[in-house]
């Protein structure tokens, strides 16, 4: 069991709890660093698309998991995002400035489609994001001249004072590329959520009522809570634009709004790892049942090549399992398993109680 | 000057009369408890005075000024603090973090300068701690300071609860029900922290309380209300000898011969 011993306001304060821990962090980071190294090009660019996932991920945690308010609808912004940026890029303003803007426009629009839509509870608030999922679709093949409709645009080569970052060309310069937008986004995750502001977001999500009697703007805050959502969600969404290549509304349909909540929910919600372990799973699926079947095939000598939905399939399997034995996701497992260790012998089994993070009803109104 | 006043306020739900033409005025300094049978009004009273209902006729005023053009959320910002009747805290929050909250009137800090943790925002954080542990140190919380609200026992939670509302650095202290579920043990404590929230932090307290032991030991007036009408008012003594009050609470008696 390890004791922290806390000196000042400021132990409750800094970023990592102890020094072992922000080791931890420091290894991982030193490990992402030198990947290109161990890893091949492809690899690699499949750990750029987890990582494009885990900034999408982190997007919609920051309003499901710690705001409490559900997202159907976050595939327009990932689409808002790839074409803001796909578009200012073909007008030839540097990619320094329409990546940064593609995420700004990207959370003011989603913040003016958050207004009205943000007075609805729950299910009802589902229901509307969805309906925004597919008016975007219909958006981007009626809004033709800008978005090519169902041709879709090709992302446009990236040039970073001349430096040239292409998935293909360059995947070593693209996964850093990508490697710094999840580390900038994870520090201004973290950095909200150790102030007030992001004090307010659990306080909304617990209590509205509590939070409103306290001093907290309900509308204003959950407004800006979909501002910033949506702005990581467009960074990621410019970021997929250029991982894709090229896109169509077909990319940024429904499944993948769906895909995204459930991933987030595979993670653990209300925890930032919880959009990287989601990720991890949505990314690497495909990939693990093609290794898989290719092994079946190989070894048991059946050809399972022609079964399709097959990853849909397993998806589904991973996600209704998680959902009936483990509602606090791949990290809440994870926390499970390490106060087990800390606290041997002295676990008790209900010491993690099932426990709503969103939907929950208003009680007073 | 009062306070708070309240000013022939009305408010009925459909057919039912919740408040029924309530008038009282709150002094600064003052201990002031309302009393009477459950669906007397009393929690609506509160929920009127933080702005949750909206009265169908009168005003209500603090320091002079009508609050009815206000939002909930700006409530707090004239230094009225509340606890809710049934706890109200954030449940997968520690005991800190929940403090924390009640500061939130107090947030200077924007957007922009919270997304990069500036210098400024460090020192606010510093500030505010210093506020809660002052709280935490009053209600004698230390041992929970890191616990998980989920977690704790109902009586801690009530203690929480009241300090939450302390940390917002209140003038008038709304409090329903502080002592509904403690026990004996815990009811006396209580009666010393509204004491001395009243002589130290010089806290005015509006009380909903059923338990007339706290209610008679702590407050200075009592207003009695049944079915959303004034009953009596006065000192805890005169309003508990108050034959209204005594026929509300007990039937009145006498008609029914066995």
């Amino acid at each position: 069991m390890r004791f922290v011993f806390k000196r000042s306001y400021d132990d409750d304060i800094k970023l990592f709890k102890h020094r072992p821990q922000a080791f931890y962090y420091l290894a991982l980071l030193i490990l992402m660093l030198a990947l290109p190294l161990l890893l091949d090009d492809f690899f690699l660019g499949e750990v750029t698309y987890v990582l494009i996932f885990a900034i999408a991920g982190m997007g919609l945690m920051l309003l499901t998991g710690h705001t409490g308010q559900v997202s159907l609808g976050h595939a327009a912004f990932l689409a808002l995002g790839a074409y803001l940026n796909a578009i200012m890029l073909s007008k030839g303003i540097p990619f320094v400035i329409t990546l940064p803007l593609a995420g700004i426009l990207t959370g003011i629009i989603g913040m003016i489609i958050a207004l009205p839509v943000l007075r609805l509870h729950g299910i009802y608030l589902a229901i509307a994001t969805l309906a925004i999922s597919v008016l975007a679709d219909d958006i981007i093949v009626m809004a033709e001249p800008f978005t090519g409709g169902v041709t879709g645009l090709v992302a446009p080569p990236i040039d970073i004072f001349g430096l040239d970052i292409d998935r293909y060309g360059t995947p070593i310069l693209f996964y850093f590329l990508v490697l710094f937008v999840t580390l900038f986004v994870l520090m201004i995750y973290r950095n909200i959520m150790r102030s007030p502001l992001g004090r307010a977001f659990v306080a909304m999500r617990d209590s509205e009522i509590s939070a409103q009697a306290l001093g907290v703007n309900i509308t204003k805050t959950k407004a800006t809570a979909f501002a910033i959502s949506c702005a990581i969600t467009g960074l990621a969404g410019a970021l997929l634009g250029h991982f894709a290549g090229a896109f169509n509304n077909e990319t940024f349909n429904i499944v993948l709004s769906i895909q995204l909540l459930l991933m987030i929910v595979i993670g653990g919600l209300g925890s930032i790892h919880g959009a990287f372990f989601g990720a991890m799973v949505v990314g690497f699926l495909p990939q693990f049942i093609a290794i898989s079947r290719d092994f079946a095939t190989d070894n048991f000598g059946f050809n399972s090549l022609s079964m399709p939905g097959i990853e849909t399939g397993v998806f589904a399997l991973i996600l209704v399992l998680f959902i009936l034995f483990e509602p606090m996701g791949i990290y809440g497992r994870w926390v499970k398993i390490r106060t087990y260790f800390e606290l041997f012998p002295f676990y008790r089994k209900n010491m993690f109680k099932r426990q709503k993070s969103y939907l929950k009803t208003e009680r007073m109104k | 000057m009062s306070l708070l006043s309240l000013e022939n306020v009305t408010l009925s739900f459909g057919g039912l009369i919740a408040v029924n033409n309530v008038s009282f005025h709150v002094g600064e300094g003052e201990v002031f408890s309302l009393v009477g049978p459950n669906g007397a009004g009393k929690s609506t009273v509160f929920n009127l005075i933080s702005r949750f209902y909206d009265p169908q006729k009168g005003n209500i005023k603090v320091n002079g000024e009508s609050i009815l053009r206000l939002r909930p959320d700006q409530v707090p910002s004239l230094g009225i603090a509340r606890t809710f009747q049934n706890i109200e805290l954030f449940e997968q929050s520690t005991v800190l973090q929940n403090l924390l909250i009640g500061r939130q009137r107090h947030r200077k800090s924007n957007l922009l300068s919270e997304m990069f943790f500036a210098p400024s925002v460090r020192q606010e954080e510093r500030r505010h701690r210093h506020v809660v542990e002052e709280v935490i140190d009053f209600l004698e919380l230390q041992a929970y300071r890191d616990k998980y609200i989920a977690g704790l026992p109902y009586g801690i939670r009530k203690v929480v609860e009241l300090a939450r509302a302390l940390a917002t650095e209140p003038k008038l202290l709304l409090l329903d029900e502080p002592a509904s579920g403690l026990s004996l043990e815990e009811t006396n404590d209580m009666i010393y922290w509204i004491e001395d929230i009243k002589k130290q932090m010089n806290i005015t307290v509006l009380m909903v309380e059923h338990d007339m032991n706290l209610v008679a030991s702590v407050s200075d007036r009592v207003l009695a209300l049944a079915d959303g009408k004034e009953l009596a008012i006065g000192t805890p003594s005169e309003v508990q000898s108050h034959p209204d009050v005594i026929k509300a609470y007990l039937g009145t008696g006498g008609e029914i011969n066995v």
